[in-house]
């Protein structure tokens, strides 16, 4: 009994200096990340937190940012929104951090955003969709492009080819309703016409239905699939099982070789936009993100042992541009670091090129997205794109 | 009044959680501790409406999270299609939950043990599934935002206006369910759990003393979810969603079943636990599942009844 007292008064007095060594104030930057690293989103906040990782002890190797160190404080909110929201708070009312870079997801994001507006605190956010910079609020920026340009790029690759009518097979999880609206919204603006949607639950199994539904529908030329993991894979199996012939365009949702192994053969001739990071060795060396592209995916392979996904890349984008905002800031004061953001011009990230303006705190145009094919089980960029 | 007589008072454990929402605020640094503290209590009301129903009745409830749901999605819904006030919602949700308990429970508080079980499982997972697909109300899986609560001229906003609104309700709630339990129902409910047959044998109307429970577990709830929504003014489907239920039905059996302050305990262990753990970065969730074991292990009552019960045997 005697023993177990000195054990807790020892315990005690370990938590005790952990949190102190937690609270003592210090010359370095804090930057806090909150990342979904497990549950159903860690497939985004895994590679984010590696990127985030690598690159600051990187910097902080090379005496940091204006002479200070980096600190980043990565927690984990498991994907859901109400555990990102208590960490937000606590990075901001506890850590006392800078800025942020980080919500890997959507709702994360979203249930974030109120706690840095109210503390004046530069968020750059890691997810997709576009209600995060529309309307624009005044500290929160975001990396990815949007679900809005993946439809305007598919959509004008659709003009050159002639075809006009498309028919839209989508997923009803986040990432495939979130581009089906945003496909729906452009399609007027771009002289498209949508003959036909259809969608499928992101665990089915089976589209033949669906599919044969589209099949059936006369003026279709083409077929675009919004949708995420294994969906599109099955899509595209069943669309070659069924014979239809017309032209299979998937999102940026499924660039990845996984893709390509799950739909095998099926896979042939599909097109789909993405971002420059996946073809980083196959980009011509003219392309200015080349350099970009290849140095981080070689780097990030090396040290992680993984391949190199998007996401990570995201997260790398929104790294820099921070760290290049307190460079020209001097300083590490969150309103000067927030404008410096805002004045981002220029920056080749592995995402696109990025300008911001005060009504664009996103800053990539269509260009940040290349069209590709899928020849012979890889990818081949379509020429012109 | 004696002192005795004080301690013996019905409406102790109520005084004492009063008092300890109110010195709690002294200790606390900063705001981010006045949100762990309103985080407490709002998901202690929802364990405390749970346990009535698993600790008291005996019947267990996986779907709990999908009462949450209805509250925080009727908050969410109702000021920003109809343009009705927050509290009107809150009511009606809480309303429109007890209403579809008692729909749903009609037929499933049939079911008996694992059927139930898979039952409200079930139905849990409707109500996710109909907040995810539904989007042109919801805004589909990323969530939709919440208007801040308004009462009267005040607009509810910050860590510290909700840690009040939640700590006071919990106790309000904390006091009818005592109220409940040393009421005719609660004894019946006693006899249900123990042997349903001879409850039946007693005269009890079995059917209908589970169904009145269930509903009031689904108001409580409700109500959780509305204030949970309009703290966090962001809400998503995860909210309603199977693990939430998961979670809530831990905390019952943490705290301890049948325990109402064990329902507070329970709830406070689950929510400021992974907090602490987050310094131990990769090995969080397996501390926190060890911890868990832990106390299922050298607690096996739960937390509130086996210290209760070590206490006893010391007095005596």
């Amino acid at each position: 009994m005697r023993a177990l007292h000195h054990f807790s008064a020892a315990a005690a007095i370990g938590l005790s200096a952990l949190l102190g060594v937690a609270h003592q104030a210090s010359a370095q930057i804090k930057i806090g990340a909150v990342l979904s690293v497990t549950g159903p989103a860690s497939f985004l906040g895994d590679p984010e937190k590696k990127t985030l990782e690598i690159y600051v002890e990187e910097i902080n190797a090379k005496g940091g940012v204006n002479g200070q160190k980096i600190q980043l404080i990565v927690y984990d909110d498991g994907g859901i929104a109400d555990n990102a929201r208590t960490f937000a708070t606590r990075l901001v009312e506890d850590d006392k951090i800078v800025a942020m870079v980080g919500g890997s997801t959507t709702g994360a994001t979203m249930a974030m955003i109120p706690v840095f507006e109210d503390a004046k605190i530069p968020f750059i956010s890691l997810a997709g969709a576009i209600q995060i910079i529309e309307p624009v609020h005044k500290w929160v920026f975001k990396t990815p492009h949007t679900d809005k340009m993946a439809c305007e790029k598919i959509f004008a690759d659709l003009k050159t080819r002639n075809l006009t009518t498309v028919a839209l097979i989508s997923g009803t999880d986040a990432f495939g309703k979130s581009m089906r609206d945003q496909c729906v919204a452009v399609a007027p603006k771009t002289g498209i016409t949508i003959a036909l949607e259809e969608s499928y639950g992101p665990r089915d199994s089976d589209m033949t239905p669906q599919l044969t539904n589209i099949r059936n529908k006369a003026g279709v030329q083409a077929v675009v699939n919004p949708g995420f993991g294994q969906g599109p894979a099955i899509v595209t199996r069943n669309y070659r099982q069924l014979g239809i012939t017309l032209p299979l365009y998937q999102s940026h949702g499924v660039a990845s070789k996984q893709f390509i192994d799950l739909a095998g053969p099926a896979a042939e001739g599909v097109r789909l936009p993405a971002a420059a990071l996946l073809i980083a060795e196959k980009l011509p060396a003219s392309d200015p993100q080349k350099p970009v592209v290849v140095n981080y995916s070689r780097n990030y392979q090396q040290k992680s042992g993984q391949a190199v996904s998007t996401f990570g890349g995201h997260a790398y984008d929104g790294l820099m541009i921070l760290v290049a905002a307190m460079q020209r800031a001097k300083s590490a004061d969150t309103a000067k670091v927030r404008d410096e953001i805002e004045r981002t011009k220029g920056y080749i990230g592995t995402g696109g090129i990025v300008n911001m303006t005060p009504a664009d705190h996103m800053g990539l145009d269509l260009s940040a997205f290349h069209m590709l094919e899928i020849k012979s089980g890889d990818w081949t960029l379509v020429p012109g794109t | 009044m004696s002192l005795r007589a004080l301690l013996d008072n019905r409406l102790m454990p109520a005084i004492a959680i009063a008092a300890i929402v109110i010195i709690l605020p002294l200790f606390f640094p900063s705001a981010y501790y006045y949100r762990i503290g309103a985080l407490v209590f709002i998901f202690a009301l929802a364990v405390v409406g749970l346990n009535l129903l698993m600790g008291f009745a005996g019947q267990v409830s996986l779907g709990h999270a999908g009462f949450m749901g209805i509250g925080a999605y009727s908050v969410a819904i109702g000021p920003v299609a109809f343009g009705a006030p927050s509290w009107l919602c809150l009511f009606a949700g809480a309303i429109l939950s007890g209403t579809v308990a008692f729909a749903v429970g009609r037929p499933i508080l049939r079911l008996k043990g694992h059927y139930l079980a898979v039952a409200t499982l079930g139905f849990g997972l409707l109500v996710a599934i109909v907040l995810t697909n539904e989007a042109g109300w919801t805004g589909g899986p990323d969530g939709m935002s919440v208007p801040k609560l308004a009462l009267f001229e005040w607009r509810v906003r910050g860590s510290d206006a909700w840690y009040w609104i939640a700590g006071t309700t919990f106790v309000v709630g904390f006091v009818l369910a005592l109220n409940l339990m040393d009421s005719p129902t609660g004894r019946a409910l006693h006899a249900i759990h123990d042997s349903e047959i001879a409850a039946r044998v007693l005269g009890i109307d079995v059917a209908r003393k589970k169904l009145t429970v269930f509903v009031i577990s689904a108001t409580y709830a409700s109500v959780a979810g509305s204030y949970l929504a309009l703290f966090n003014g962001h809400i998503t489907p995860d909210s309603a969603g199977f693990l939430r239920s998961i979670e809530l039905v831990a905390m019952v059996v943490l705290g301890g079943m049948g325990s109402i302050v064990g329902s507070l305990v329970g709830a406070a262990v689950l929510v400021v636990l992974p907090q602490v753990l987050t310094t131990f970065h990769e090995y969080e969730q397996a501390l926190l599942g060890l911890i868990v074991m832990g106390f299922m292990i050298f607690l096996r009552q739960g937390i509130v009844p086996s210290i209760a019960a070590v206490f006893a045997r010391w007095r005596k």
